[in-house]
């Protein structure tokens, strides 16, 4: 038991990484990596936020949505099949809960909220929260998986733009050619770094 | 008024591209590129979501609140894409398989809550149209231009036919498996964005 989670949980950290093998969350992976701080900031956001987004829209996949799933309701609804609303419901849920979660951070720990400001809000459009709802799903994970899996593609996320943050400070110091200097070499360090979390895919647990 | 349409229109192409410049919607967009097939179908979904949601949000956008306009556009954007799914699937059941999480997730790509938030939010149903199809195109020619070079070599073929024979099949061309990795996108991408900016002096950035 214990055992399945944590390959789960490696699984999802390094050999399926969010940001390098999937490319999720690309858009704020590259805008927010210029500084170690605020990658930081927004990777332990991210992490935060998936750690409650994805069980939830679990639960709300297994008992509202699935094909059936409504017959603990009432047993005339067990044909009903919502599955079709998905993705209307996962962004809701998503929306809202970063919106709670602004609020709870703003009332009872200031000073993360401080630290993590403009970055809420933005992580309600990052495709790696929505991806990784969209996975769950399709992989058909129960609630303790999704758990798992929410927290591990999390660190993923995390490391990965924490050491992208670190290469691009080191980058100020590098003479490169004027084209590709700012988006153009973040492309190709980042295609450098997927090629060294390949390394892991050979791991089996 | 013509100029100005041809220029919402044209500009995304080059001078303002989505991808290469205001770096938008790279989430979904390179996980889909390993084959010319699925690329072309995700560029048709993706044209189809942001020309309506631009249009949509443009026609709402003197009802709607300030405070909770991520949420209407939001719920805009996830109809469109319910309906492409669903037309994926009723269509093209084999893609959309392929396709798999990659056509839910066009709801988060960044280029089309950005356009909305930055286009479609301050200017007319016609304008915010072209702009819509503009910026469509622009991401279309990246992802094309991508899958074209990934399929090809990475495994000698376009659209599932074979162009350069496989050493495995008897031919002569040994297929580069790094193309059909990630990491493929990323140089593919870099390089692009290289050469455009070798022409496009002034989207250097300046060492900041």
């Amino acid at each position: 038991m214990f055992e399945q989670y944590l390959s789960l949980a490696i699984k999802a950290i390094f050999v399926e990484n969010m940001a390098l093998a999937f490319f999720l969350g690309m858009c704020s992976f590259l805008a927010v990596s210029k500084k170690v701080n605020t990658a930081i900031g927004l990777g332990l956001a991210v992490i935060f936020v998936l750690i409650v987004t994805v069980p939830i829209n679990n639960l709300l996949y297994n008992y509202a949505l699935k094909d059936g799933s409504l017959a603990w309701l009432h047993p005339s609804l067990a044909t009903y099949d919502l599955s079709f609303l998905g993705f209307l419901c996962y962004i809701g849920t998503i929306a809202a809960m970063v919106q709670i979660v602004e609020m709870a951070l703003d009332r009872f720990v200031p000073s993360l909220y401080a630290a993590l400001g403009v970055f809420l809000p933005l992580i309600a459009v990052n495709c790696a929260i929505l991806g990784a709802s969209l996975f769950m799903v399709e992989r058909d994970y129960n609630l303790g998986e999704s758990i798992v899996f929410g927290i591990g593609s999390g660190i993923g996320w995390f490391l990965a733009i924490v050491a992208l943050a670190s290469i691009r400070e080191r980058m100020h110091y590098s003479n490169v050619p004027a084209g590709l200097r700012g988006l153009g070499m973040t492309f190709i360090l980042t295609g450098l770094m997927a090629i060294g979390f390949m390394a892991f895919a050979g791991i089996q647990l | 008024m013509k100029n100005s349409a041809r220029k919402t229109l044209l500009d995304p192409l080059l001078e303002n591209n989505p991808i290469a410049l205001q770096v938008l919607g790279i989430c979904s967009a390179l996980a889909v590129t390993t084959k010319m097939e699925t690329s072309v179908v995700m560029c048709g979904a993706v044209i189809f979501v942001l020309t309506f949601s631009n249009l949509f949000v443009s026609l709402l956008r003197n009802n709607i609140p300030n405070s909770i306009r991520i949420i209407v556009q939001l719920t805009i954007i996830a109809s469109l894409v319910i309906i492409a799914d669903q037309f994926l699937k009723a269509y093209f059941f084999d893609i959309s398989k392929q396709l798999s999480v990659f056509v839910g997730l066009i709801i988060t790509n960044c280029i089309i809550m950005g356009r909305a938030e930055a286009f479609a939010m301050q200017n007319g149903p016609a304008p915010s149209l072209l702009d819509g199809l503009g910026n469509g195109f622009g991401y279309s020619f990246i992802l094309i231009i991508t899958g074209f070079l990934r399929e090809l070599l990475g495994s000698g073929k376009l659209f599932g036919h074979t162009i350069l024979p496989l050493v495995t099949e008897g031919g002569w061309y040994t297929p580069n498996g790094l193309m059909v990795t990630s990491a493929g996108a990323f140089f593919i991408i870099g390089f692009f964005i290289w050469v455009l900016r070798t022409f496009k002096k002034e989207q250097i950035e300046e060492e900041g």
